[in-house]
């Protein structure tokens, strides 16, 4: 009986097959493909049932609402993107220390930073129109992941790890501190120097919006815009998930993550080096917050060094939406959560006549979500109940 | 020169003094086995040898080399693996996948690496079986085989078992010690620690009794499962 066991043994578990990788990168994305597509299409329902509720006494409202609709779609994809390239930091670092890194709105706005010094640095030699749009986004982006993914590394070592082993709320009151610092130290540098504490973002010429395509509704047309900037936003944040998850599900490194994540000491008993694991962690958390920052700074158009912290009490709010620790959690927690802010902000005033207007209203969605979640289903979207590890 | 040595080892958990200057010795191609009721200090011997907790006193060697001042990933390297207390299975890894966390020192290219796969799920038919289901999911049975397996992929020298028929049902509990005899039979060196007293005494060259820290017995193990006392506080016998 051995000996059959032996062959298909070698067989077939020599190696992956490329099918294999590819489902097991491709399920998460397609699962956060899904949660986009029905997130949009639910909330585009409510809008239509909300306008249509109130057609008797507007009955242009059902137009106004579809035209502003594809727009709001997009808005909320970009906002979606950046709370889940945030959120995964969040989640990261939560799955391997169950630790909320606190500071790490701080690192998103580093990142943010560096790309607008890149920019001025640019613009002030005179080079920045010779530099090639994708070219210069490519070195942002670079920028802000190795400074802010270093920095993050940095900032585990010297405030987190010799606090782990101390009660969980030590580290968390650390991360509040550094969180702090890191406002005013970068306050400190840009304030001192050229770029002023609102500073501009330079960027090459993007060029003018993109228009995807029209909507024919009767009376006018109505065309859809995507700014180029958006669209750069989009396409990057999307090739760094699909790397993200690569990176996590298909590779020996990804997999002591998991393990590490699992059990700790028991990861160490396999040889892996689980100090190294958690510093990775923070670099891939930190380097995927910080190209988030130079990529939403320059969607902006500007940067200041208190920037990251509402981006990241949100893209917390999108972990824990997500249910916090699960990586594919935070980016589903993250789009659903940006479709829903973009959704309120767009059209909170439109339904309520002007009484509230929709964009201070925003934030107050997104929190309130957050106290829901906690209240009705701390696991998240999809967190798995909470046991006892055995 | 024994294999593995502990001399006059002392471990504590904040001010509780768990183990009061053990030593143990473990030759090559030996099962010594450390029995004793819970609390006596056995898992925390084990947990001394693999790194996961430093003596404040005394000496670890493995190969004559200290070893009690490498962290635990450095150990494994050295040829020590551990089976630990409760299984530690990765419940959200398949069965697959915690084997290759076995081999995380290895490169899993490598023909060794699926001679070493074949050799598990020789051993352990079962784990073949449920080679894509998750950890968390197995029987406890299983998860204990898979603990086993995925020790035996680090290529050890030494194989460290916590506790390995516990919760278990009793034809499992002979199924793992038949196993465990086969796996010395192929030249492993075991440091087995168990309640099950008498069946662990039955597969082992040697074997210390250790109670509350401190070891009260060393003999061979044909000689402690005749020993009074031990038949008495542990193998039930009046």
């Amino acid at each position: 009986m051995a000996a059959e066991v032996n062959a298909p043994a070698s067989a077939r578990f020599g190696r992956r097959s490329p099918l294999e990788v590819l489902r097991t990168v491709f399920g998460p994305v397609f699962q956060l493909f899904l949660f986009i597509v029905g997130s949009a299409l639910a909330l585009s329902l409510i809008v239509v049932l909300l306008a249509l509720m109130q057609m008797g006494s507007r009955p242009d409202i059902l137009t106004r609402a579809l035209t502003i609709l594809p727009q709001v779609i997009i808005d909320g994809l970009v906002r979606g993107f950046l709370f889940a390239t945030i959120a995964l930091g969040y989640t990261m670092v939560y799955g391997v220390l169950e630790f909320i890194n606190f500071a790490h709105g701080e690192i998103f706005m580093v990142g943010g930073i560096v790309g607008a010094a890149i920019g001025l640095m640019l613009f002030t030699s005179g080079m920045l129109a010779g530099v090639p749009v994708l070219l210069f986004v490519a070195i942002v982006v670079l920028a802000g992941m190795v400074v802010s993914g270093s920095l993050a590394v940095a900032v585990e070592r010297v405030a987190y790890r010799p606090l782990r082993g101390s009660p969980r709320l030590v580290p968390l009151i650390s991360a509040i501190g550094v969180s702090l610092v890191l406002q005013d130290v970068v306050r400190l540098i840009v304030t001192n120097t050229p770029m002023g504490f609102n500073a501009r973002y330079h960027t090459p010429d993007f060029g003018s919006p993109i228009r995807l395509f029209e909507i024919d509704l009767g009376e006018r047309v109505v065309p859809v815009i995507v700014s180029p900037k958006a669209l750069v936003f989009i396409s990057v944040a999307l090739l760094m998930l699909i790397g993200l998850n690569y990176l996590v599900n298909a590779t020996r490194l990804g997999k002591a993550i998991r393990a590490t994540a699992q059990d700790r000491p028991t990861a160490s008993l396999m040889g892996i080096n689980v100090n190294r694991i958690i510093s990775l962690t923070f670099l891939i958390g930190g380097a995927l917050g910080g190209a988030a920052g130079a990529l939403f700074g320059l969607n902006v158009g500007a940067v200041n060094p208190y920037m990251g912290f509402i981006p990241g009490l949100k893209a917390f709010t999108a972990a824990v939406l997500g249910g916090i620790g699960n990586i594919t959690g935070a980016m589903v927690g993250g789009v659903v959560l940006g479709f829903l802010e973009a959704f309120v902000s767009s059209y909170l005033s439109l339904f309520t006549n002007g009484a509230l207007s929709g964009a201070a209203y925003a934030d107050i969605a997104a929190f309130s979500i957050l106290i829901l979640i906690l209240i009705f289903r701390p696991s998240g979207l999809l967190g798995e109940a909470t046991t006892q590890k055995v | 020169m024994a294999l593995l040595e502990l001399q006059n080892v002392h471990t504590y958990y904040g001010k509780i003094h768990a183990l009061k200057g053990i030593s143990v010795t473990v030759e090559k191609g030996e099962i010594v086995t450390l029995i004793g009721s819970n609390g006596a200090g056995k898992s925390t011997t084990l947990r001394t040898i693999s790194g996961l907790e430093k003596p404040r006193l005394g000496e670890v060697r493995f190969k004559n080399q200290r070893i009690d001042t490498i962290p635990p990933h450095e150990i494994v390297k050295l040829g020590i693996a551990q089976s630990p207390e409760g299984r530690r299975i990765f419940p959200r890894l398949t069965v697959l996948e915690n084997l290759e966390m076995g081999a995380y020192l290895h490169d899993t290219n490598s023909p060794t690496y699926r001679a070493d796969l074949e050799r598990v799920f020789t051993l352990f038919p079962r784990l073949y079986e449920r080679i894509s289901q998750k950890g968390g999911t197995l029987s406890g049975g299983e998860q204990q085989m898979l603990a086993m397996g995925r020790a035996l992929m680090t290529r050890p020298e030494v194989l460290l078992l916590d506790e390995p028929s516990m919760g278990l049902a009793p034809v499992l509990v002979e199924q793992i010690f038949e196993i465990i005899e086969t796996i010395n039979g192929q030249g492993m060196t075991v440091l087995l620690v168990e309640q099950n007293a008498l069946q662990a005494l039955a597969i082992a060259h040697r074997g210390y009794v250790l109670q509350s820290g401190e070891i009260v017995l060393a003999d061979v193990a044909q000689a402690l499962s005749e020993n009074e006392m031990v038949q008495k506080a542990y193998l039930g016998m009046e």
